[in-house]
């Protein structure tokens, strides 16, 4: 059930997010090493273009990556037709989608 | 060859799709003894209706594909000894496919997805043209040699557990078929084929679990040709080719 598109765009969406999840682990470390507080995070993103970018890219990423993901497991696992498997992949992604931008928005504007 | 006084415990299933259960036989054990001994033994001896597949008995045509204590064999060349367990064996049909009756399965939807996944070679050239000169040491006849020894003996497909997954997955020994041909400078169904194999049920859903390269008979790995194709219809798809 995954066509050469779907198979294309998880690739690809992996690609991107490899160096931005290191990235991520890599400035977990750095933030922690002076404590560890709420303001200091938001001190760093707050009206941060880049920060913003590079978060939002990540949250675009995942969301992609992990639709056609779960796509591929509710096939192969519950056998569902395709006009389900595509609404509920579509809809699981537009949410994951507004929850992560919601969430790049809270900590950068 | 020595005749054993040693008793085999032999299950082996009788039926229909439907409706099958396990009979267990008492076979005596003899040294060098394969699987396909073991069932014709049983055939000849204490069932003569039980049904199953053999020809050439030497690991060429392969028709004798069963599973043994669960796992898919060619059985004319699985040595009884390699596979007992507390001098039990279990044989079984073919998982992923349909049951016949007995041992014997329904091919048809195994060799119609190599048809699918265009594995019929499409000359480019007549009779009456010279031979294509293809060196053996080119690097791509050397990925073809590498994969086509298959003998379509359908272990790698039952082996396989996105075909489990998926019934209507191509499956690993169609796939392998189609990366020989892929690799073949005389073929001219390069893109057809490529289109026809990453159709939503063809290479693209391969996890890579390497079932079929670990019970390939013949050692193959169409894992790797998988692989082979989902980098050659990603780079066309890019190009635009398909």
């Amino acid at each position: 059930m995954v066509d050469l598109r779907l198979y294309l765009a998880q690739r690809i969406s992996a690609l991107v997010m490899v160096p931005l999840v290191f990235g991520h682990l890599i400035l977990m470390i750095y933030a922690v090493q002076n404590g560890f507080s709420a303001d200091e995070i938001l001190a760093r993103t707050k009206g941060s273009l880049g920060w913003g970018l590079y978060y939002g890219l990540f949250v675009f990423a995942v969301t992609i990556h992990g639709a056609i993901g779960l796509r591929a497991i509710l096939f192969e696992w519950f056998g569902l037709n395709k006009t389900l498997l595509n609404s509920i992949s579509w809809a699981v992604g537009l949410v994951m989608l507004a929850l992560g931008i919601r969430a790049v928005i809270a900590v950068v504007l | 060859m020595s005749q054993s006084k040693e008793l085999l415990q032999v299950s082996v299933r009788r039926g229909t799709e439907d409706e099958s259960g396990l009979s267990t036989y008492e076979v005596p054990q003899q040294e060098s003894q394969t699987i396909l001994d073991v069932v014709t033994w049983i055939q000849r001896h204490r069932e003569p209706s039980l049904s199953y597949r053999f020809a050439c008995r030497v690991g060429m045509c392969g028709s004798c594909a069963m599973m043994v204590n669960g796992e898919p064999r060619w059985t004319c060349r699985t040595h009884v000894q390699k596979v007992l367990r507390d001098g039990r064996l279990r044989i079984e049909p073919l998982r992923n496919l349909p049951v016949i009756r007995d041992l014997v399965c329904d091919m048809t939807e195994f060799f119609d997805k190599w048809t699918r996944a265009k594995g019929v070679f499409e000359p480019t050239e007549t009779r009456d043209d010279e031979f294509a000169a293809i060196k053996p040491s080119d690097p791509k006849r050397m990925q073809a040699n590498a994969a086509i020894e298959c003998i379509n003996c359908a272990v790698c497909y039952a082996a396989c557990d996105t075909v489990n997954l998926n019934r209507a997955y191509l499956g690993p020994a169609a796939l392998n078929r189609a990366w020989t041909l892929a690799n073949d400078d005389r073929d001219g169904a390069y893109y057809d084929r490529l289109a026809a194999v990453s159709e939503s049920d063809g290479c693209m859903n391969c996890h890579s679990h390497q079932s079929c390269m670990t019970y390939c008979p013949n050692e193959l790995n169409p894992t790797a040709s998988i692989a082979g194709l989902k980098r050659l219809a990603s780079l066309a798809y890019l190009k635009g080719k398909l």
